[in-house]
């Protein structure tokens, strides 16, 4: 697997976090997803390029139509939960080292 | 910082002696732990740390049930610090130990009352294929970060 920065930069993109967070509920075909989002069906295609790119996504065909879903092979996805997740448990670990003294611990 | 594909790294620059910031890591982590991320049924009461090789992180929840989620690999107070990550892609207590994937903190002094702290999440391959898996577990509340909106929280503070 050549996956690594790519996940956490085809997720910056908050269109793409946005189908990303979506696939989480489960595989979706591409008018599925632009249904519920404010830009075109094209748009949403060329998104889910960049998602399949990083790692995240991965797609099959279901009769004439691609059905897209969460890479379950890639750690791609996994990566970049895990990234998030320690960025924001450091960043309240910052705060509460912070803290006064005088506070419980 | 290299960033390799099976691990991740961060890091956090805090504004405190070395000896306050790994204390408050270890000791002190239920004092920033975020307070939905377990695998208990029940609400978290808190954490507790067992300060030497060998030890165990668990969670303890308000009903009193206890999950032991790492284990202390390293201890090297006040620089560093190795725990297992023994939670599955089921979001389950993993107990094949070939599947649990570390972390590694190191901790150094910048100062009198600064102190660099970066975290290496490794490994993360041992943890195999499941992570669709993980995806559809976490499903209900009782999943870490209280389920997928939890998840989605998370990854969207991008």
């Amino acid at each position: 697997m050549t996956y690594g920065a790519e996940a956490l930069t085809a997720l910056a993109d908050p269109t793409r976090r946005a189908i990303f967070e979506r696939l989480a509920d489960g595989p979706r075909a591409v008018g599925e997803l632009a249904a519920g989002l404010p830009v075109s069906r094209p748009a949403v295609s060329q998104h889910l390029r960049v998602l399949k790119g990083a790692g995240l996504v991965s797609d099959r065909a279901d009769g004439t139509r691609r059905i897209y879903q969460l890479d379950p092979d890639g750690l791609g996805a996994l990566r970049a939960y895990l990234d998030q997740f320690w960025n924001q448990s450091l960043a309240a670990y910052k705060e509460a080292v912070e803290r006064t003294d005088k506070e419980p611990q | 910082m290299s960033t390799t594909d099976t691990a991740v790294h961060t890091a956090v620059v805090v504004d405190a002696p070395i000896d306050r910031a790994f204390a408050v890591f270890t000791d002190g982590i239920g004092t920033w732990w975020n307070k939905d991320h377990h695998i208990l049924e029940a609400p978290l009461a808190e954490m507790i740390f067992e300060p030497h090789v060998g030890g165990r992180i668990i969670d303890r929840g308000v009903d009193g049930s206890e999950s032991s989620w790492a284990r202390v690999l390293a201890y090297d107070p006040p620089q560093r610090l190795v725990f297992s990550w023994e939670i599955s892609t089921q979001w389950q207590i993993e107990t094949d130990p070939e599947k649990v994937s570390e972390v590694e903190v190191r901790f150094t002094a910048e100062g009198p009352a600064r102190t660099r702290v970066e975290l290496e999440h490794r490994n993360l391959e041992r943890h195999g294929d499941g992570w669709e898996q993980m995806r559809d577990s976490v499903g209900s509340d009782a999943g870490w970060a209280s389920g997928l909106h939890g998840y989605a929280a998370v990854v969207g503070a991008a």
